[in-house]
Formats: C-alpha cells, sequence, structure tokens
C-alpha cells in the first residue's frame, strides 16, 4: 500500500479518496498514479478521452477491480478490505447500459427492489417510472427500448437501492441532445438530495455544466485538477471570431486587439476571451464605438480538444491512437 | 427470499419468453421422440416394445437439449452490463450460478414430464413401482443438476454466446452415442466401446432398470459416481472461471 501522495485531507466529509491508484493490464499500464478526494453532496468529474483509464477508475472504486497499488476509500471503507460495505453504499450506472432485455422496465426494477429487500416496492418503482418518463414503458420488454430509455432505466435501476454515492460511467456517450439534457436534470436532482456522484464524461460541456470540481485524465495519469472556471482559465483557445467585409475594416479591428491574429486571405480576426458576456459585450462595444461593423460573429468555447492540447501537448484524437 | 430464488424467477422468466429456448428444451425431444418411436421404432429390433427401450434414453436426451439455453443464458450474463450491476450490488457469484442451475432443473423436469407424458400416449408401459419412479425422479434430478453445473461452466468459459451455444453440442450429441437409442452392441467397433463406457449410458441403463421394475444396483452406482464427479468438476471449473472473469 502506498501512503498518500499530494495534498490529500483525509476526512469524515470525503465521499471518496484516491491515493496512488495503479493498475495495469499486464504490460499496459492504465492508471499511473491517481489522487483525487470528492467531496460529500458533490459532482465530480473525470474527464478524458477514450481509452485514458476513465473506465478503469470506475471499476476499481465500485469493487468490480482490484487496483495493483495505491489505496481507495470510498464512503469511508477501504475498497479492497471492506468491498461489502462500499458495495452497500454505492450505485454504479455503467457505459453499457446493465438491464435486462428480457424483461420488462417494471420487472427490471422489482428485480432490484427484490435484490434490495425493499419492503412495500410498489411505490418506489411507481415514483422512479414516474420521474425517468418510462411510466408507458414500462410493461413493455426492454429489448424494444431505445438507447435513451435504457440508459434512463438503468440509472432508475441504479437509484432502486437509495445510494448514497452514485458512479456514472459516461451517462451521456451515444444520447441525442434531449436524452442528454434529461439525464443533466436527473443528475442535478440526485445533486439537490444530497446524493455524491463521481461522472466521467468526453464531454467538456457536460463537466463543466454538473460537475464542482473536474479532473482531466490522460494516459493513467491525473494532469489538472480544479472547478471548471479555475480549468478553464489553464485552458486558451477560447476566442472570439469576427468577419469583416472588407480589409479596410479587418486593419481598424486589428489595431483595436493587438492581441488578434488576423487572417487577410479570409478577412477574419480571432480575439482570444473566455467567451463570457461580459467580455463579449466589451469586445462588441468597442467595435460599435469605433463604427466597425463585422459581418459575422461567433464565440468558440475551448473543448476537449483544447483542454488536451494545452495540458499535454497532443490533441485527444492521438491520445486514442 | 435468498438471492438465489430472485434469480431463479429472473432466469426462468427468459426461458419462459424466449420461444427459441423453449423449443429447443421441451419440443425439440418430443418432436424427436415422435421421429423414433413413431418413424424409425419398427425398424429397430430390440427384444422389447421399442417405445418402452427408447423412454429412458429419450429422458436423459430431454435433459441435454435443455443445456444450449443454459450456456448462452450465462454467456449473455456475462457479456452485458447486467452481471457488473449484480456484482457491485454484492449479489453472490453462489446466486447468479445457482440461479442458472435451478433454472436448467426447472426446465428439464418440465422436458423430462413432457416426454413421459408422450411415452404413455405412444403405449408405453412401466412395471416400476411408486419407490422405483422416486428413484428415476431422483436420477433425472441429478444428471440434469451435474449436467447443468458443467454447461455453466462451459458458458462461462466462452467468449461470445455464440460459442457458448456451439460449447454445448458434444453434450447434446453424446446422448446418440450412448444405449439411448439403441443398444450399445449393436453399434460399430471403436463406438461400441465408447458407448459402453461413457457417463450417459450407466444412466440410462438404471433407469431403464427402474422403469421395468428390475434396477440393477452396479449401474445405478455407477450411474451415481458420474453425476458426483460431472458435478463436481462443473461446479469447481464453473467458480474458477467467475473469479477469473469478475
Amino acid at each position: 500500500m502506498v501512503t498518500g501522495v499530494g495534498p490529500i485531507v483525509w476526512g469524515m466529509s470525503s465521499a471518496i479518496e484516491v491515493s496512488g491508484l495503479r493498475k495495469a493490464f499486464g504490460d499496459k499500464v492504465v492508471l499511473d498514479g491517481i489522487d483525487l478526494v470528492v467531496a460529500s453532496g458533490t459532482v465530480f468529474s473525470l474527464l478524458g478521452p477514450n481509452g485514458a483509464g476513465k473506465t478503469t477508475t470506475v471499476n476499481v472504486l465500485s469493487t468490480l477491480m482490484k487496483a495493483d497499488g495505491g489505496s481507495a476509500r470510498v464512503a469511508g471503507h477501504d475498497v479492497d478490505a471492506e468491498t461489502q460495505a462500499v458495495r452497500s453504499a454505492i450505485g454504479v450506472t455503467g457505459q453499457f447500459a446493465a438491464v435486462d432485455e428480457l424483461l420488462t422496465g417494471r420487472e427490471n426494477l422489482q428485480l432490484m427492489a427484490d435484490l434490495h429487500r425493499v419492503s412495500d416496492a410498489g411505490p418506489v418503482i411507481d415514483r422512479l417510472l414516474e420521474r425517468f418518463d418510462l411510466v408507458e414503458a414500462a410493461p413493455k420488454m426492454v429489448a424494444g427500448y431505445s438507447g435513451g430509455m435504457r440508459r434512463k432505466l438503468d440509472l432508475a435501476m441504479t437509484l432502486v437501492g437509495d445510494p448514497r454515492i452514485i458512479f456514472l460511467d459516461e451517462p451521456t456517450t451515444g444520447l441525442d441532445p434531449r436524452s442528454r439534457r434529461t439525464m443533466w436534470d436527473i443528475i442535478r436532482e440526485l445533486l439537490a438530495d444530497g446524493v455524491t456522484i463521481f461522472l466521467t464524461t468526453q464531454y467538456l460541456e457536460e463537466a463543466d455544466q454538473l460537475a464542482d470540481r473536474i479532473a482531466v485524465l490522460d494516459q493513467g495519469r491525473i494532469v489538472a485538477q480544479g472547478t471548471p472556471d479555475e480549468l478553464k482559465r489553464q485552458v486558451p483557445g477560447g476566442h472570439v471570431r469576427l468577419r469583416f467585409a472588407g480589409p479596410a475594416d479587418l486593419d481598424r479591428a486589428a489595431g483595436l486587439f493587438p492581441d488578434s491574429t488576423r487572417d487577410d486571405e479570409t478577412l477574419t480576426l480571432r480575439v482570444p476571451g473566455d467567451g463570457g458576456t461580459e467580455s463579449v459585450r466589451v469586445l462588441l462595444n468597442l467595435l460599435h464605438d469605433n463604427t466597425i461593423h463585422p459581418e459575422d460573429f461567433s464565440v468558440h468555447t475551448p473543448d476537449l480538444d483544447d483542454v488536451f492540447l494545452a495540458l499535454t501537448g497532443r490533441s485527444s484524437a492521438e491520445v486514442v491512437k | 427470499m435468498t438471492d438465489s430464488v430472485i434469480m431463479l424467477r429472473r432466469n426462468f422468466k427468459h426461458v419462459v419468453r424466449n420461444p427459441t429456448t423453449v423449443f429447443n428444451a421441451v419440443l425439440f425431444p418430443v418432436v424427436i421422440m415422435l421421429m423414433f418411436v413413431y418413424v424409425l421404432g419398427d425398424a429397430f429390433n430390440v427384444g422389447e416394445n421399442y417405445v418402452d427401450y427408447a423412454t429412458p434414453g429419450l429422458m436423459l436426451l430431454a435433459i441435454c437439449y435443455g443445456l444450449s439455453g443454459t450456456s448462452t443464458a450465462v454467456a449473455s450474463d456475462m457479456t452485458k452490463g447486467i452481471i457488473n450491476r449484480f456484482k457491485a450490488m454484492d449479489v453472490g457469484r453462489g446466486a447468479v450460478l445457482a440461479g442458472h442451475v435451478s433454472t436448467t432443473i426447472a426446465t428439464n423436469l418440465v422436458a423430462v414430464a413432457a416426454i413421459v407424458g408422450v411415452a404413455f400416449a405412444l403405449g408405453f408401459r412401466s412395471s416400476g413401482g411408486f419407490l422405483d419412479w422416486l428413484g428415476v425422479l431422483g436420477l433425472v434430478l441429478l444428471t440434469s443438476f451435474a449436467t447443468a453445473w458443467i454447461t455453466v461452466a462451459l458458458g462461462l468459459a466462452a467468449k461470445t454466446v455464440e460459442g457458448a451455444g456451439m460449447a454445448t453440442v458434444p453434450l447434446i450429441m453424446l446422448p446418440f452415442f450412448s444405449s439411448a437409442i439403441v443398444p450399445a452392441d449393436k453399434m460399430g467397433p471403436g463406438i461400441k466401446q465408447f458407448a459402453e463406457y461413457q457417463p450417459f449410458t450407466p444412466i440410462i441403463e438404471t433407469m431403464r432398470g427402474l422403469l421395468a421394475g428390475t434396477p440393477s444396483a452396479g449401474s445405478a452406482i455407477a450411474a451415481v459416481a458420474w453425476c458426483v464427479g460431472i458435478a463436481l468438476v462443473g461446479y469447481l471449473w464453473s467458480t474458477s472461471t467467475f473469479k477469473k472473469r469478475a
């Protein structure tokens, strides 16, 4: 066992505490010493591309896999030595919907209620079906459900046992935008109920929307950790793009923003900035005061690629290879 | 309600809702029975009424035909996310596997009952008394239990659901190379010796003896020994594979 590395405060208020976690499959090192702390009642997001080690982290923390080194405590219990206590405190919704296709939606929830020994499960199941908008689909076989419905049922099944810590492994990957919004709303509701959520995602926007803290995982190492704002400050790449009618306007605008980069061919100007409403207002006011009228205007916020480029010097696509 | 019972109920719903499984496990043995007894039976000279000779063998065949559904069900549990959900919920591996074994036994009992029912309709007559029939039931349960554990192990060892289905083919073919359909001594060299010494032959001979009211202690001991051995190997193989895959 490796003892705590880095500024980790062990305390009652943290739901998950991980220190020096390592895992390799054969020669391939998947987790190369991970340290993180998740405060109770918060959303923690592990952000990274495919193959970064997100699912392995979830598997270790949810007792499905044993780590090679380091230590992890979930709900105050050691994942290695007190698996049963950990399992009774957590709920896991994996990347691939863990639903029973040959049962109906209601039977899936009933199965969970039976396994959790929930007495009088009827009202609990009704409430979950209602909450996840699955009342109509409840008597139907899950084999006929859409991807979004499966994910919702999957999460509903996880909630039957009323877990206080929930692991969500890429809960919105492959979902259409509407289902993604629904999932986000549900996650926010859970948070309001005081549940701690450990969320993995490939989408910076998702982490930004939901997480209190984000850790960026790259090739088994955490390369950055902080609040969404702290993280974005480290990441350049956000900019406002202006396109002008002619070279004269471009010249004048370029004079106003010394940090900007100009492209004479396309008559565009790239002005670095965080893309927030205040900075955009200032920028537009400045253009207005100087009677410069851009033809076209767009705000670009940093995405996962920018984060990776900034933190690792490689794009996320290269990491996958 | 224990976890195993919850799992049994879940798996049994699967069986009932999957027409292919029901067909393979229950209807197909009956079809084979009708084919052998009705179509081919008169051509076999086994020294007695053919339906009386073939019924014990067909009961065993019914058990074997129920197994392909078990291995695919186990493999499908293992390849889909649901097994991780059970594991993270602290549902014991014992419960998951015992659920599959007990579902197989339940399905087998239905299939064997169907075979016995059709046998009587085809003119089968037994001279066995109540205790003999009890012995038959006991041996059916034991055989089903033993082959179910081996099949669960095959399902766990398979990489894909299709592979799991294929892995049970030898088990399904095995009754044909025993004294189930025709006596072993009528078979060609090589096959004959194989049929005499393979595990299903003493099981079938024991059932045949019990149903005829003339039980043979020798084959009964061999049958029980084979079943216990097969069950033990299946159980140990299953639990070690499950641990490895978990």
